[in-house]
């Protein structure tokens, strides 16, 4: 690795690396890292029964317990040293596009905590935790407030779980209204992947809207789509592409008055806190992302929360149960006939809805709408510090970009992927690569309102240089830096490495 | 724009003239001119104004305080979500902001902690289940078994699903809202009234009348009344039999001492992560475990899976996200599930509580369970006017508790003025049933803690 440290501009890095053995694979006979507690009265109890089994042999384990025998201090310098692996939003600026990686506030994760949010289990009776109903009960309404609907679920446990239910609900609605006929939903080719995959997995058809040369869905488009099996259709604002959509109120009137309804994909509500809300936009159904808009963490890959709201006309079909009030009291409300029925088995990603509300309490309204001029004014300003000798913007030229930016790696060959990992030797993130799918050698670049203008400055630097050196055969090799140097991730597809054992 | 904020950086007046300069922007509203006039918001949001951090603790704080929890309360609840002591080292590797605030690793290089973290976890968990390829979680149990219908019509080509009756209510509605769409008829599979445990004649009437659409069979052991199912390898081979496949839903702790689902024929498994040290947390974050005995149904089953491998130039051992064709981001509306963003950081959870309880840890973790639990369903089983318990089948650490004169609603809210979480009703189940309720009891109740269980359901009976 000697020589390959990148020099100026960005930082020199090395990430950790520790050749962590398995732990299948370090540990010894007898060891243990936790002793189980138990009552001296109840083994007194026990030994008494004279040992008559308490359940029937042929019901056992045959043998041991297939687990590794490591002490304390082993399984923590184990995971200690592969978190030294790992790269995150506190190590370094994580721009990956569509994805929000903006800081999570240490103080959401203080609150989340608390005994009373750990401890408290779903089923108790609802008189024990008013508490957390009353702050689900005012994030609804504050999530209302936010995207212009009527009422919020909170009970979807992530942003593809909400989409399902925002389908599934507009199928039900239709069918309630003898209109179940309707089995296409439209989607525009710039769409995230999990808005077809949710329509397909609720019975519809998927039908593709191509986006124009400038990347947006047109009204003209839309209208050629519609036919009298539309059921409604699917619009993420702004697009994968970074751009809002101007036509989005004419095309939910065409949709409206071909009979179908309109959901809002909330995965890029980033960009638009405080300043355009989907419920004014002509949207029946919406999903907003907590861990992407309000900072929850990402967990390395979840937990997140994808609650759903809906209009006047829609309320009635979100998932069961929703918080209701009641003079001063509040209570878990499963009786509601029309709903789409339950998606999560206990109520909802409670944890993650109380670092929502503590993030929305923590910024007020102005703190959001300040937090979407920052982000947009954030992403406009790494796009135009890029050389435009080495990355085009494919579509929309003259449209100002809202929370993410998208640009082409001229040249083709690869190059995005090159740079993508090229880039991790800096001790930065790479953008979202080769999406959306209309854009070849796509960088999908999110920087996020919580970077600083010297980091913006220093990700648009590496990039200018890097492309210097994609040009000159270069970075074929990247990265260097990181723990491992390039995976081989076709062998890694064969059957045979899915777990230690086989 | 507000003063100052500690999440945004570049609030400073001569900052921002610098960036909207750079940008050729006059000002932020500038930034916004494409959105059309009559979309944009004319006003402040009508949310309340901003706290420093301080603030909105202090208030927290109180707001929570509301709620009634262990240690100033004790839980006896379970059916899906159980009580259990978490290890501080647990918490420790949790809280390490490298795992937590880090994204799915799309780029591995720099990201093979958490991937060898979650092999770890699919490893570990297959070994526990006896399943060969475990994905790297699900949302919840629920929707785990709701993706196992569906992956079973799928796979087998065919639209009916057998449920057990003595499956969790709250996962029944969800599995009916994830076949719905499918038109999968479920078909309920009812449980003998004595034991508890699913009714193999039942089971045989239902295929005796042609098993020839039956996708699957679904059951959960230990059932949702606590007991464990004896008949579940029977039942298994019938609908082996009949050309189904077997869907089993575990609480993974029970399999500290009991037979693993793939020693007696299941091909999908499917269960709850939380008792594996992550917290109750009112419903959620929870983690959903899913798992297939062959590598040719992995290739069908929905989430995320990583897998082991080596550096392009063969010297180092690496991992990477795998098998991604069936994904939603390649494969889109083709996929075999719209599963993203899954519970990484809990089966991380997941692998650190099982490497620290390790293998005499965990076996002990079963025996305790075993024994708390039975010591309360006798103790239970000296008050007057109950059934302790209701169910001659054996169990693990849940049980029901059968009333014999008071509703099972009124004991549950006399128990929480009481302190005691527990005895959920169970009446709404079936009809069946009576008035009863459900209760668990695990390492983490003391005999003290057991005998004001049982002073209360007393008092509340």
């Amino acid at each position: 690795m000697d020589g390959a440290t990148p020099r100026a501009p960005g930082r020199r890095y090395r990430q950790a690396f520790w050749d962590e053995p398995l732990l299948s694979e370090i540990g010894r006979k007898g060891r243990l890292g936790f002793l189980v507690p138990e009552d001296p009265k109840i083994k007194d109890w026990a030994r008494a029964k004279g040992g008559a089994p308490l359940v029937p042999q042929t019901l056992r384990r045959g043998g041991d317990t297939p687990l590794p025998e490591l002490s304390e201090l082993q399984v923590l310098r184990h995971f200690n040293r592969l978190s030294q692996m790992n790269f995150s939003v506190e190590t370094g600026m994580y721009p990956l596009g569509s994805c929000t990686m903006k800081y999570n506030p240490k103080v959401s994760e203080a609150i989340a905590s608390s005994p009373k949010m750990r401890e408290a289990h779903p089923l108790q009776h609802d008189s024990t935790v008013q508490g957390l109903l009353q702050v689900f009960y005012e994030l609804s309404g504050m999530l209302c407030e936010i995207a212009g609907m009527k009422k919020f679920a909170l009970n979807t446990a992530a942003g593809a779980q909400g989409e399902f239910a925002g389908v599934l609900m507009i199928r039900k609605y239709l069918r309630d209204k003898g209109r179940g006929e309707r089995t296409e939903i439209l989607v525009p080719d710039s769409a995230h992947g999990t808005n077809p995959a949710s329509a397909a997995m609720a019975g519809f058809e998927v039908v593709k809207v191509p986006s124009n040369e400038s990347g947006l869905v047109t009204i003209e488009s839309v209208k050629a789509k519609l036919t009298p099996r539309t059921a409604g259709m699917m619009l993420t604002v702004p697009n994968t592409l970074g751009l809002f959509e101007p036509d989005v109120a004419e095309i939910s009137k065409a949709v409206h008055e071909a009979g179908g309804l309109m959901y809002y994909d909330g995965a890029n509500m980033n960009a638009l806190l405080g300043k355009a809300r989907p419920g004014d936009m002509g949207f029946d159904v919406v999903h907003l992302n907590l861990h992407k808009t309000f900072a929850t963490p990402h967990g390395g890959g979840g937990p997140g929360a994808g609650p759903v709201g809906a209009t006047v006309e829609l309320e009635d079909y979100l998932p069961v149960p929703m918080v209701e009030k009641a003079g001063d009291e509040y209570r878990l409300d499963y009786e509601r006939p029309k709903s789409i029925g339950r998606l999560k088995g206990f109520y909802a990603n409670s944890a993650i809805l109380l670092r929502a509300y503590c993030y929305i309490r923590l910024l007020g309204a102005d703190g959001l709408d300040n937090v979407s001029s920052l982000a947009v004014l954030g992403a406009n300003y790494i796009l135009s510090k890029l050389d435009t000798q080495g990355y085009s913007i494919p579509v929309g030229g003259g449209i100002r970009r809202k929370h993410e930016a998208v640009v082409s790696v001229k040249g083709g060959h690869g190059g995005a992927g090159k740079i993508a990992k090229a880039l991790l030797d800096y001790g930065v993130h790479s953008p979202t690569v080769y999406f959306p799918l209309t854009v070849e050698e796509a960088l999908m670049i999110e920087p996020t309102e919580t970077e600083t203008v010297e980091s913006l400055d220093d990700y648009a630097e590496i990039l200018n240089s890097l492309f210097e050196k994609l040009k000159a055969g270069e970075l074929d090799d990247e990265p260097k830096n990181t723990s491992v140097g390039r995976i081989d991730e076709v062998k890694a597809s064969h059957p045979l490495t899915l777990k230690v054992r086989w | 724009m507000v003063d100052a904020h500690p999440f945004l950086p570049n609030l400073e007046d001569e900052t921002i003239e610098r960036m909207l300069k750079q940008v050729k922007a006059a000002s932020v509203a500038d930034l916004f001119s494409d959105i059309p006039e009559g979309l944009r918001l004319r006003r402040r949001l009508s949310i309340p104004e901003g706290q420093g951090e301080a603030m909105v603790r202090r208030e927290l704080h109180g707001r929570l305080g509301r709620n009634s929890t262990p240690p100033d309360s004790l839980c006896f609840l379970g059916g899906g979500v159980w009580p259990h002591y978490i290890p501080a080292a647990v918490d420790s590797i949790l809280s390490r902001q490298e795992f937590y605030t880090a994204y799915t690793p799309y780029q591995p290089e720099i990201s093979q902690g958490m991937l060898q973290a979650l092999f770890e976890y699919q490893s570990m968990m297959c070994d526990l289940l006896g399943m060969q390829v475990c994905n790297s979680s699900m949302y919840d149990w629920a929707s785990a078994a709701g993706e196992a219908m569906r992956m079973a019509a799928r796979v087998k080509k065919r639209s009916t699903v057998l449920v057990s009756k003595g499956i969790g209510l709250g996962r029944l509605e969800v599995i009916k809202t994830y076949a719905e769409p499918m038109d999968v008829k479920l078909q309920p599979v009812e449980f003998d009234s004595k034991t508890g445990e699913l009714d193999l004649a039942s089971l045989r009437s239902i295929l005796s009348g042609g098993g020839g659409d039956v996708a699957a069979l679904y059951l959960e052991n230990p059932n949702v009344f606590g007991v464990i199912e004896e008949n579940a390898e029977s039942a298994i081979e019938m609908v082996h039999a009949a050309g189904g496949l077997a869907v089993v839903g575990v609480n993974p702790i029970s399999l500290s001492v009991l037979r693993d689902p793939g020693s007696y024929g299941a091909d999908i498994v499917v269960g709850e992560g939380q008792p594996l040290g992550v917290p109750m947390n009112f419903g959620g974050p929870h983690m959903g475990i899913f798992a297939v005995k062959d590598i040719g149904l992995a290739r069908s089953m929905p989430g995320r899976l990583i897998g082991m491998t080596t550096t392009k130039d063969g010297t180092q051992k690496a991992f990477c996200m795998v098998l991604q064709t069936r994904e939603q981001h390649i494969r889109r509306e083709a996929a075999t599930s719209n599963i993203c963003t899954n519970q990484a950081l809990l089966a991380l959870a997941g692998a650190a509580y099982m490497s620290l309880l390790g293998k005499n840890g965990f076996k002990k973790l079963g025996e305790v369970n075993l024994a708390n639990s039975h010591y309360a369903a006798e103790r239970l089983g000296e008050l007057k006017r109950v059934k302790a318990p209701l169910f001659s089948g054996p169990f693990f650490n849940e049980f029901t508790l059968g009333y014999e004169r008071r509703k099972a609603s009124e004991v549950f809210a006399e128990l929480a003025k009481r302190g005691v979480m527990g005895g959920y009703p169970m009446s709404q189940h079936s009809a069946q049933i009576g008035e009863a309720g459900a209760y668990c009891v695990t390492e983490v109740h003391s005999s003290e803690d057991i005998g004001r269980l049982v002073d209360a359901v007393g008092e509340a009976l």
